[in-house]
């Protein structure tokens, strides 16, 4: 055996085994709490770092009077900003409850806080693709 | 709620931190690709930032 074949064997012993509950269940929980899917799967620091990052985006548009868009405006830019908006899972369900969010187009900084919104659920959309392939074993 | 006014450059300055930190962890697999792809997508912005500053300056002068 070769040595670049033993240190293939190696490297796949070290990759945990797919999990299919866990593929199922990390993006969605790393969907609804931000960094969730990352902490589930004991990937403490990832996990923090993430739920940190999102998080403290999401808090900034919101304190930036930006905008959270609705489902069925019937603008097809709304549809845009709200598939973005709702990746960020429970906190744009409980913005949305607690009718925060309205926006403020009298102000500048408003529009950064909406952008600031819509980034932190696709940011947190690619972290939930991310646990996912933590849980299927294709990312150690 | 009090509103939080930054800057164009603060606002700029906050996202690319946490958009770099997400970026590093999520592309790369190993923690020292993390940091270096994060601290790579971090520069990038504050470049992009800066650039296309000094670029509309160019254009209004």
């Amino acid at each position: 055996m070769t040595a670049a074949s033993k240190s293939n064997i190696e490297r796949a012993e070290a990759v945990p085994a797919p999990n299919a509950v866990m593929a199922v269940v990390a993006p969605a929980v790393g969907w609804l709490i931000p960094g969730a899917g990352h902490l589930l799967q004991k990937r403490w620091t990832r996990g923090l770092l993430l739920m940190v990052s999102v998080v403290a985006m999401f808090a900034l548009g919101l304190l930036m009077e930006g905008k959270l868009y609705s489902p069925n405006t019937g603008d097809i830019l709304d549809v845009l900003g709200f598939i973005g908006d709702v990746g960020a899972g429970a906190l744009y369900i409980v913005s949305k409850a607690l009718d925060a969010g309205t926006g403020n187009i009298a102000r500048a900084t408003a529009d950064y806080g909406t952008k600031y919104l819509i980034v932190a659920g696709l940011l947190n959309i690619i972290s939930a693709v991310d646990a996912y392939h933590i849980a299927i074993g294709k990312k150690p | 709620m009090t509103p939080l006014h930054l800057s164009h450059f603060t606002a700029a300055l906050l996202f690319a931190i946490f958009a770099s930190v997400v970026f590093g962890i999520t592309q790369r697999n190993t923690p020292r690709d993390m940091v270096r792809y994060g601290a790579y997508c971090f520069t990038l912005f504050i470049v992009g930032v800066i650039g296309a500053g000094w670029a509309m300056w160019l254009l209004r002068h």
